[in-house]
């Protein structure tokens, strides 16, 4: 049982000493990001409306931690995920990784920046090539960095160790020869290939079984340890991310309407629709069944979102101050869990504006 | 009021003591050139008429083929399937494929997991809940099309006039589930499946349909039989629990008794593993390894190389039916004393 | 650390049962050899073929020499096992011959076009953006007209001869072979390992020289396999009509044409070119079928 094998380190620097900042510096400040897709029409194909996939968003990451980001779908989490990975442009917005900005002119180099931060997808099948055996999709990336052949193919085999699968039986497989959760680890290695200091897991998890889900979790979090990782951890399963999550994110229509530690904000919820998303979740006990759902209605669309504050057309507290103006992120209690609803702030004008129990 | 109108159409006739469904040693096997799946092997159970079953298991667990067997909706050719089917009069083993067509939306009806697929994308969401009220049961396009807006006030679609003229890609993930939903219920089904129809759904909206489900379930006075991967899901839904394993039911019983006190290795196992409520930092228990390949036939117990109480002998015999009462079983060697404490 | 061990072991148990590793060709070798119908008419392709090689040794007679002696003879008259044609050339040489034009006719210009047409089509799908437009509105130009009637008209203003008949031809498989390959590479090109490919700082060439070519390769094979049997009719209908390969060479289409006026004294004989090209266009359809069900597995 060797899980951590000897091996000569043939990669450039490793990712200890890429460390610059020091642990009080977040591995990753987002601001103000931005991304509005067009939605062409016409004979001209001239644009005729937006999606406003993500539309201001600003948090930063810690280094070490497991920030876990939730919300329905066709709240941007999958977007600002490929934001992040810069494998869609953004509109607007600023990127810090380890007190640099990415930019390839004044800063971090895009390539640099894909040694750090790397990505595991949700679709463990559509995310590996089928032509490929899985040890040349693990040594791809290395190679691509200028890894020489040998030692990328002893890399990918040492990866696959780490992932659970051993390299003399699997290495040489496609991916239609996997089971799923076999495919996710793959798909862990590989992210894991460019040694990152962070991985960004945009629902890694979701489309596995209950059982070999747990099993994936496990190594995720034995893979953190080891290897001094930050997580961002996306996903749409309120309980996974409790189990996860250092701190927690909440999106609604490419905004960001809750943030701060994880414990606080599943006992405590300030804004409605956080707490909405936590009341639906499934009771296991058959005796505690729901008789209303907490939320009516579906998300809106993201072409046009609700003026002022995207959530009132579900809230159940909604009064003319919300669709007036936009609430702004800010500090609920103590200064770690910020809010964006005008019931949290005391001078908003809200009818239940500044009472302080917490929504229950 | 619409929901009369549909209760009215609930056969009157059906007895208690006779299930609305039966099924006896059912297999399923798919052939292929180079393999053969033995997917549902040997499953039995019944259901009564106006009951929720759900069957739960991990993909390939043979929970969506059981199912679809009691409508033959399986690919032709390709499929053998054996035992004794019933549902209502209807023996669904010696019908043909015509007959199966007249039940089909009438008195059997579907959901399934992303009704985007399932709903014509060229046709208004009206049209195709009219179009399947006038075949089976040839009224006028007048009567149907009143009939769909009924089913669409049932279903709680918000602005109903409006949505009869909407198509499929105009809703919203859940309206559209709704939507099928709708159709469904348009010939007033004695049994309804269900195959994970609120899987590909958000949070707040699965929540919502489960509630509507079942509600109308109750109001229809209707059976449905569930698969889902969800044990949250068949909590909230279920009368009785189906535990599928490697194409067998491993385990049967009311929903709170399987959930609350599992019997099989594996109904506790899949309950231990679940991240619910699972403190941080804590490794969850797993069930190691993978399902077996259901292309090989398996002595013994499916789960037996991945099961913590599991002695040589359950490797060579296959395990024992235990009843605990009329509507409650479990397959495992594991149920005398010994075993029961080992695993409490 | 139990848990990796635990997993392993069981991945031990799972990998015995399950089918031996074999790579996405040698899976397609593998299912294709027990397609015994692919198998029967691509032997029968394969025997054509060879005898149209083997034409300078096989044929009895020189396909162009005339006898006006011997014109339109049945077919097992005297030394001409297959008759003889209008002008009193040897059938079976003429067609031994002529199978090599047709086949020459209906492999290269696919070949070529599959080239040039799918190397355009995974540009225009990869790309993207303007240069889709740019290549696709030009294939949507030639798309305009009646493949037929492009051919006609093109070696029509080219002038006679094998060789623009072959230049027409893949001038006419471009178009269709381009749009093949571009939505194959669309379709590709929007799955999550290109995606991670390109999180991996890997070059657009390196992703689709690695990721992209080998995924797009079947669809775009299958289909010039399918329109070789094209090319052999069209090529055939060019020398029909006197576009394409020029008198005396013989040609399968070009024979046809010629014994048209014949077909009332000999219909046997007049009709043996069109069997010719029927059966080798059918064989290559039933290949090309063939292939496709080996091909398009979704694994």
């Amino acid at each position: 049982m060797r899980l951590i094998t000897e091996r000569p380190d043939t990669r450039p620097t490793p990712a200890a000493s890429r460390d610059r900042g020091g642990p009080q510096q977040p591995i990753l400040i987002v601001n103000g990001l931005r991304k509005y897709f067009p939605i062409k029409g016409g004979l001209l194909q001239r644009k005729v409306a937006e999606v406003k996939a993500v539309d201001g968003v600003d948090f930063s990451v810690m280094k070490g931690e497991t920030l876990g980001i939730v919300g329905e779908s066709g709240c941007g989490k999958s977007t600002l995920a490929r934001l992040l990975m810069h494998l869609i442009p953004k509109d607007e917005g600023e990127l810090i990784f380890d007190g640099d900005p990415v930019d390839d002119i004044r800063g971090l180099s895009l390539r640099d920046l894909r040694r750090d931060l790397q990505m595991v997808f949700q679709d463990s099948y559509s995310s590996l090539n089928p032509r490929l055996p899985i040890q040349d999709s693990i040594a791809y990336g290395p190679r691509v960095h200028g890894v020489g052949k040998a030692e990328a193919a002893a890399l990918a085999a040492d990866l696959l160790n780490k992932v659970g699968l051993r390299p003399s039986m699997f290495g040489a497989r496609y991916p239609h020869e996997l089971s799923g959760g076999q495919r996710q680890r793959v798909n862990i290695a590989r992210a894991l290939a460019l040694d990152p200091r962070m991985l960004i897991l945009d629902e890694a998890v979701s489309a596995l079984d209950k059982s070999v889900e747990a099993q994936v979790l496990n190594l995720l979090s034995r893979l953190k340890r080891e290897l001094n990782l930050t997580y961002l951890f996306i996903s749409h399963d309120l309980s996974v991310v409790q189990y996860v999550s250092d701190r927690v994110l909440v999106m609604y229509l490419g905004q960001v309407v809750e943030i701060g530690p994880v414990d606080a904000i599943y006992a405590a919820p300030r804004h409605p629709y956080t707490r909405a998303l936590l009341d639906s979740r499934l009771s296991m006990n058959p005796l505690e069944r729901m008789s209303e759902p907490p939320l009516s209605g579906d998300p809106p669309n993201p072409v046009n979102p609700p003026s002022g504050c995207r959530f009132r057309t579900r809230c159940a507290f909604a009064e003319s101050v919300c669709a007036e103006r936009q609430p702004r992120l800010a500090a609920a209690d103590g200064g770690a869990h910020l809010v964006a609803c005008h019931m949290a702030d005391a001078e908003s004008g809200h009818g239940r504006a500044g009472l302080s129990a917490p929504l229950h | 009021m619409p929901l009369d109108a549909l209760a009215d159409a609930t056969p009157a006739g059906v007895q208690i003591a006779r299930p609305l469904v039966e099924v006896r040693d059912l297999n399923v096997r798919f052939v292929s050139r180079d393999s053969r799946t033995n997917a549902v092997n040997g499953v039995s159970f019944s259901l009564q008429a106006g009951e929720v079953l759900c069957i739960i298991g991990e993909s390939g667990s043979g929970k969506s083929v059981t199912m679809r067997a009691l409508m033959k909706m399986l690919p032709e050719g390709k499929t053998r399937i054996e035992g004794y089917l019933r549902v209502g009069e209807h023996l669904i083993a010696d019908m043909t494929d015509r007959q199966m067509r007249a039940i089909r939306g009438a008195e059997v009806s579907m959901i399934f997991q992303e009704p985007m697929t399932a709903l014509d994308p060229v046709c208004t969401i009206g049209q195709q809940i009219a179009e399947t009220i006038m075949r089976h049961e040839g009224c006028s396009r007048k009567v149907a099309d009143a009939r769909a807006l009924e089913l669409l006030q049932v279903v709680r679609i918000p602005s109903p006039e409006r949505r009869l003229k909407a198509y499929p890609h105009e809703l919203s993930g859940g309206l559209r589930q709704r939507s099928m939903i709708a159709i469904a219920l348009s010939c007033r089904p004695r049994l309804l499946l269900a195959d994970e129809p609120t899987t590909a759904l958000d949070a707040t909206v699965q929540a919502q349909v489960l509630v509507l489900m079942r509600k109308l379930q109750r109001e229809l006075g209707m059976a449905m039989i569930f698969v889902t991967h969800d044990l949250g899901v068949a909590a909230q839904i279920a009368d009785k629990v189906a535990v599928m394993y490697a194409g067998r039911m491993v385990e049967y019983g009311p929903v709170a008794e399987v959930l609350n006190s599992p019997r099989h290795p594996y109904t506790r196992a899949m309950l231990a593993s679940n991240v619910h409520g699972h403190a941080r930092g804590e490794d969850l228990d797993t069930i190691p390894g993978s399902p077996p390949d259901m292309r090989r036939p398996i002595r013994g117990c499916a789960f037996a190389p991945r099961c913590k109480v599991a002695r040589t002998s359950c490797a060579i015999e296959p395990p024992p039916v235990v009843h605990l009462g009329p509507d409650r079983y479990f397959a495992c060697i594991a149920n005398d004393a010994s075993a029961e404490a080992a695993a409490t | 650390m139990s848990d990796v061990n635990a997993a392993t072991l069981a991945d031990f148990a799972a990998s015995e049962a399950s089918p031996p590793v074999r790579g996405y060709w040698a899976s397609v070798g593998h299912r294709l050899r027990y397609d015994y119908a692919t198998l029967f008419f691509l032997s029968v392709i394969i025997v054509v073929a060879l005898l149209a090689i083997c034409a300078p040794w096989l044929a009895p007679f020189d396909p162009t020499k005339t006898a006006m002696a011997y014109r339109l003879k049945p077919v097992g008259f005297k030394n001409f096992m297959l008759g003889t044609d209008d002008l009193g050339r040897d059938m079976l040489s003429r067609l031994l011959w002529g199978g090599r034009t047709s086949l020459i006719m209906g492999m290269v210009p696919v070949g070529v076009a599959t080239v040039i047409g799918g190397f355009l089509g995974v540009l225009a799908g990869f790309v993207g953006g303007r240069v889709n437009t740019l290549i696709m509105r030009a294939m949507d130009i030639f798309y305009a007209f009646p493949s037929v009637l492009l051919a006609v008209a093109i070696s029509g203003t080219l002038g006679g001869g094998i060789k623009n008949g072959m230049l027409a031809l893949t001038i006419v498989f471009i178009p269709p072979l381009c749009r093949v390959a571009e939505s194959a590479t669309t379709l590709v090109r929007g799955l999550d390992f290109v995606e991670a490919a390109r999180a991996s700082g890997a070059t657009t060439l390196s992703i689709i020289l690695h990721h992209v070519l080998g995924n797009v390769l079947s669809p775009i094979l299958i289909f010039a396999s399918s329109l070789i049997s094209v090319s052999i009719l069209l090529g055939s209908g060019l020398s029909f009509l006197g576009l394409g390969v020029e008198p005396p060479t013989p040609d399968w289409g070009l024979m046809l044409s010629a014994l048209r006026s014949g077909i009332y004294i000999q219909p046997l004989v007049c009709a043996l070119p069109g069997v010719a090209i029927f059966i080798t266009s059918l064989s290559f359809n039933l290949v090309s079928d063939g292939l496709r069900q080996a091909m398009d597995v979704k694994a």
